[in-house]
């Protein structure tokens, strides 16, 4: 925030071990897997002042800070942890963790299946987001934190808190939930859809087996990353960054990079397929589309909340058409329709559902100001 | 926007509201009223509020507020989920005055309004002096107010009759916050209501 703007400055990961077989929502087993975290801050005595923080879609464990040996790979959320920043790391012991099925240090597709001593590829057992949320409770035991003051997260992140305050509700104080759903509708899934399509029909896929044939389906994956990325942004946004600019200057008549949106897509598309796990990807859209908790209670979302025991805090995205402030909006109502503590703020943000990572003073300011209140 | 010093009205609220009640404040501002009302009367507590600075305010207060527009109704909002619903002074500013009032009473067992009575004596004098109204209650210039209805409390009263509303209570206070029980539309600045469904 304002001042120093000093993060939390050098950070490591670490690995958890679990032997304990996890049964999953899908019906499979994982006998055993690793979780990759990091945190941040100091753990009190009390084991009171734990906030976890969910990863979206493609992020992972690395939240804040950097790397003693990659100084320019900053964590994806960095501008709100530090000291003084809305996560007080002053204050508060923030967990960041990679979910299981992620391609990230997390045992999941690219790792080996112990069973065949090759890697699981399309073997690996489809994961929910309550899966992860059990993964993570684990790793709060191993922690020693009983409850956490907040589980906070954006987008597929948020679900994970939402999940969490539902299922584990003894063990969850607060809720923060950003740019979130309680469930996709059916153009959220259709996007999905058509980005797994993109990878399921590349030729490098081969059944998800690739990592055999020394390959990637590397078109498919930045095909799927290029869709996403539209959905990522408001429209205004893209018109007021890229408007019909040329890169030249004039038209070219071909299929090579002409616009400059066109550019930005591409290079976006490349840098993800560079790093990205397929298999990952298709897991956790796969878990995006699955995840709809009122299921539970034949879709009525106000009795599925009202196990929750939480404080809730929801936040939306004025230019957000991914996921916009009506969707929020369900989760505020059902919490009211049963009373429970919760509050709402629509940030006016012009970056589409990406507004979740932007430093937006306002934005920032309800959820430092939330948790300020939280008393440890 | 609630001003939300020296508030005589906010008294009278707390008045008729009982430990455990769910109480929506729509307009909340910072959440002053529903503080006062947690802290004095053991309610539980949600403010509607539109403005950002407003949000955090509540927020900070840590009172749960509910970002929204009252223009828009209270879509959303479950059939009966509180046990009063208080629009404190913003009932003259909002443009769907039957549709605000309807859809309190649809998520409220009760409705508490209050408002700045545009009958008040020193409002018809200034009237009659040729200038619109500045007072207590009614403090802002013509060009530059909030207000898009005028009305006074009969005007209110027979609002009500006519949708079927019923009137539980009335408490009308002067321009000191005084309660007035004699011409209360001549001499009552600010009035505060307790209404219900009618059966």
């Amino acid at each position: 925030m304002a001042g120093q703007n000093q993060g939390v400055g050098q950070v490591e990961a670490q690995r958890a071990h679990f032997a304990t077989p996890l049964a999953l929502r899908s019906g499979g087993v994982i006998p055993e897997y690793d979780l990759v975290y990091e945190t941040y801050g100091q753990l009190n005595a009390a084991k009171s002042n734990a906030i976890l923080v969910c990863h979206a879609l493609s992020g992972h464990h690395h939240v804040a800070g950097h790397y003693a040996d990659q100084p320019d790979n900053v964590g994806w959320w960095d501008n709100i942890v530090g000291p003084g920043r809305p996560l007080d790391t002053d204050r508060f012991f923030i967990v960041g963790v990679n979910n299981l099925g992620g391609c990230h240090g997390s045992t999941g597709p690219s790792s080996i299946n112990p069973a065949t001593g090759k890697p699981w590829g399309a073997d690996f057992p489809m994961v929910a987001v309550i899966d992860w949320v059990k993964a993570q409770a684990r790793l709060a035991d191993q922690l020693g934190i009983d409850a956490w003051a907040a589980v906070m997260g954006g987008s597929l992140g948020g679900m994970q808190a939402l999940r969490w305050s539902i299922t584990f509700p003894e063990r969850v104080r607060h809720a923060i939930i950003v740019a979130a759903a309680p469930k996709l509708s059916a153009q959220n899934i259709a996007f999905n859809d058509v980005a797994r399509q993109a990878i399921l029909t590349d030729p490098d896929f081969h059944g998800g087996h690739y990592y055999e044939h020394n390959t990637r389906p590397v078109r498919g994956l930045r095909l799927a990353r290029m869709l996403g990325h539209i959905t990522y942004l408001s429209d205004d946004q893209m018109g007021e960054k890229f408007g019909r600019e040329l890169r030249n200057g004039a038209f070219s008549f071909g299929f090579d990079v002409e616009f400059e949106i066109e550019s930005y897509l591409r290079y976006q598309g490349d840098k993800f397929a560079g790093y990205f796990d397929a298999n990952t990807y298709l897991l956790m859209t796969k878990a995006l589309d699955y995840f709809d908790p009122a299921r539970e209670d034949n879709g009525d979302l106000t009795a599925t909340l009202a196990r929750s025991r939480a404080g809730f805090l929801v936040i939306s995205f004025s230019t957000d058409w991914r996921f916009t402030p009506a969707r929020s909006k369900e989760i505020v109502h059902a919490l009211l329709a049963r009373g429970r503590d919760v509050s709402y703020a629509e940030i006016d943000l012009n970056f589409g559902h990406d507004s979740f990572l932007m430093a937006d003073p306002h934005y920032h300011a309800v959820v430092g100001s939330y948790l300020a209140r939280i008393t440890l | 926007m609630t001003n939300t010093l020296g508030r005589p009205d906010f008294a009278v609220i707390a008045g008729w509201v009982e430990p455990g009640h769910r109480v929506l404040d729509l307009g909340c501002g910072d959440g002053s009223l529903l503080k006062l009302l947690i802290e004095q009367k053991g309610v539980r507590g949600w403010g509607v509020e539109i403005d950002d600075a407003n949000i955090l305010a509540a927020i900070r207060n840590g009172i749960n507020v509910i970002q929204g527009n009252l223009e828009h109704g209270l879509t959303g909002f479950a059939d009966q989920a509180f046990d009063h619903v208080v629009l404190s002074r913003t009932l003259q500013t909002v443009r769907h005055t039957q549709g605000i009032l309807g859809e309190m009473l649809r998520v409220g067992r009760e409705a508490v309004v209050s408002f700045p009575n545009f009958a008040y004596w020193k409002n018809r004098q200034a009237v009659l002096n040729g200038r619109m109204p500045v007072s207590e209650d009614l403090p802002y210039e013509w060009y530059d107010s909030p207000n898009v209805r005028f009305f006074t409390l009969l005007d209110f009263e027979a609002l009500c009759a006519e949708m079927g509303i019923v009137i539980r209570e009335r408490q009308v206070l002067d321009e000191r916050g005084r309660i007035v029980t004699e011409e209360p539309n001549f001499l009552g600045s600010l009035a505060v209501y307790r209404v219900t469904r009618g059966r």
